[in-house]
């Protein structure tokens, strides 16, 4: 049985280096690959492109980086809740793509499949076309988008095995199956990591194959960017 | 009087059918869910990644892995399922999905939509609007006719970055509910107590007013 298991996050983030492009699961808060997130702060690295459909909040998630200036450019679909993200990219010390939600997770998967680019009708006569070749399907106008090439991927799981292997829970798992082996090295974070073999094969989401590394992430704050609640009758 | 935001949801309820699945927008599009008859069965989907969304929880039992597409904690609803962003877009872009409901800063009468940014000033990004809008058959939108301003959102052109184009085929307003119909917008339900009248002087496009207008009920 092939191990993909590394002690801890320092091992698992080996390699991170200035300028890389880093690949980062989560929508909103959920599933965010928290410990990572941390590690690359504390490595400070510099300069780095991240594709991530969002940005985090100003004291967490990709905001901790944003607040150190690491990042160079955030390839994302909506950026809307951090002030320091929308001051840098407004003062233009950011450099930001923002792209259609589902064309960021098709060029995610597109790159785990081997799919070097495909027509999508997301963006047509919008500025997110522009200098992009265009043609006609069935009647309708397409876009052509490109996969994503990105140095290393760190994705948030809920369960994974030594083997790699990983199930995601609940809503946390958005982007985090599409990024995996869409990146030279897929880095997974997960809260609980186990021996190989516990895991029910009919259960996993993404298998090993496309994973590089797997540590158990010491902790996880899990923040609710949104609460939302209603009162009991 | 103009419609309140509520009712301008509980207008939009009613075009929602029995079997149909459900993508809700952020803002005026989410309170629909509130509205929809409790005799028909429908499914919300958030692009996120959740079929079957139900609503809030109660106090105590929120879940950091259990949000929709604004971020707010949600429950699931027997039935329901979880998947990826990848598939989430498959249903939407596949057109599997019935009805999108979105809001909208501006709209032509040719049916072409502004609602992800304004140049300068507000950028937060078209999230998964762009995706929605150019593959759904089936799209409605909910907004305000006019801007604090008094200035019409119903317009010839729209003059703000457009997220798609040639796709909006009904618009329910504070003022009216309207199609998008040869180039131009269908006058088809007055609020309740709104005039023809205040509703031309509201709208910039082309209004089309044929016959007698019913008024809405609530």
């Amino acid at each position: 049985m092939i191990t993909k298991t590394v002690a801890n996050v320092q091992e698992a983030c080996k390699g991170v280096a200035d300028g890389m492009t880093f690949m980062l699961g989560g929508f909103g808060l959920s599933g965010i690959p928290e410990n990572c997130i941390a590690q690359l702060v504390a490595l400070n690295v510099k300069g780095v492109t991240c594709i991530s459909n969002n940005a985090g909040v100003d004291d967490f998630g990709l905001g901790l980086l944003l607040q150190q200036r690491q990042i160079k450019k955030m390839i994302s679909s909506y950026v809307g809740e951090n002030a320091e993200f929308e001051r840098q990219m407004l003062s233009g010390e950011l450099e930001v793509e923002l792209i259609p939600q589902g064309t960021l997770a098709q060029r995610c998967r597109a790159a785990q499949s081997g799919i070097p680019a495909f027509y999508t009708p997301a963006g047509y006569g919008t500025e997110v076309a522009e200098g992009k070749e265009s043609r006609e399907f069935n009647g309708k106008m397409h876009i052509l988008e490109h996969a994503f090439k990105a140095d290393f991927g760190f994705i948030k799981a809920w369960k994974g095995d030594t083997a790699g292997n990983l199930i995601f829970r609940g809503t946390a798992r958005n982007f985090n199956p599409n990024m995996c082996g869409a990146a030279n090295i897929t880095v997974a974070e997960v809260e609980e990591l186990v021996p190989a073999g516990e895991l029910d094969p009919n259960d996993i989401h993404i298998p090993g194959i496309f994973v590089q590394r797997i540590f158990q992430g010491e902790k996880y704050e899990k923040r609710i960017e949104n609460l939302t609640v209603r009162k009991r009758d | 009087m103009a419609l309140s935001k509520e009712q301008i949801a509980q207008r939009i309820a009613r075009e929602v059918r029995d079997g149909y699945y459900v993508n809700l927008g952020i803002g005026i599009p989410t309170l629909v869910a509130n509205f929809v008859r409790d005799d028909i069965e429908v499914e919300f989907q958030s692009e996120n990644g959740v079929l079957g969304m139900g609503p809030f929880p109660f106090e105590g039992e929120e879940d950091p892995d259990l949000i929709n597409a604004g971020k707010q904690t949600i429950t699931a609803l027997k039935g329901a399922s979880f998947f990826d962003s990848a598939m989430s877009f498959s249903m939407i872009r596949g057109q599997h999905v019935d009805l999108t409901i979105l809001g909208a800063m501006e709209v032509a009468q040719n049916g072409d939509i502004a609602n992800w940014k304004i140049p300068g000033k507000m950028v937060k990004g078209m999230g998964g609007a762009m995706d929605l809008v150019a593959s759904a058959d089936n799209i409605i939108v909910a907004m305000m006719h006019t801007n604090k301003a008094g200035q019409s959102k119903l317009l010839k052109e729209c003059s703000l970055p457009l997220t798609g184009v040639n796709c909006v085929k009904k618009i329910v307003t504070n003022l009216a509910v309207l199609a998008i119909e040869n180039n131009s917008f269908r006058l088809l339900e007055r609020a309740p107590g709104v005039s023809v009248e205040d509703i031309k002087t509201a709208t910039e496009g082309d209004l089309i007013v044929e016959g007698d207008i019913p008024e809405m009920t609530f």
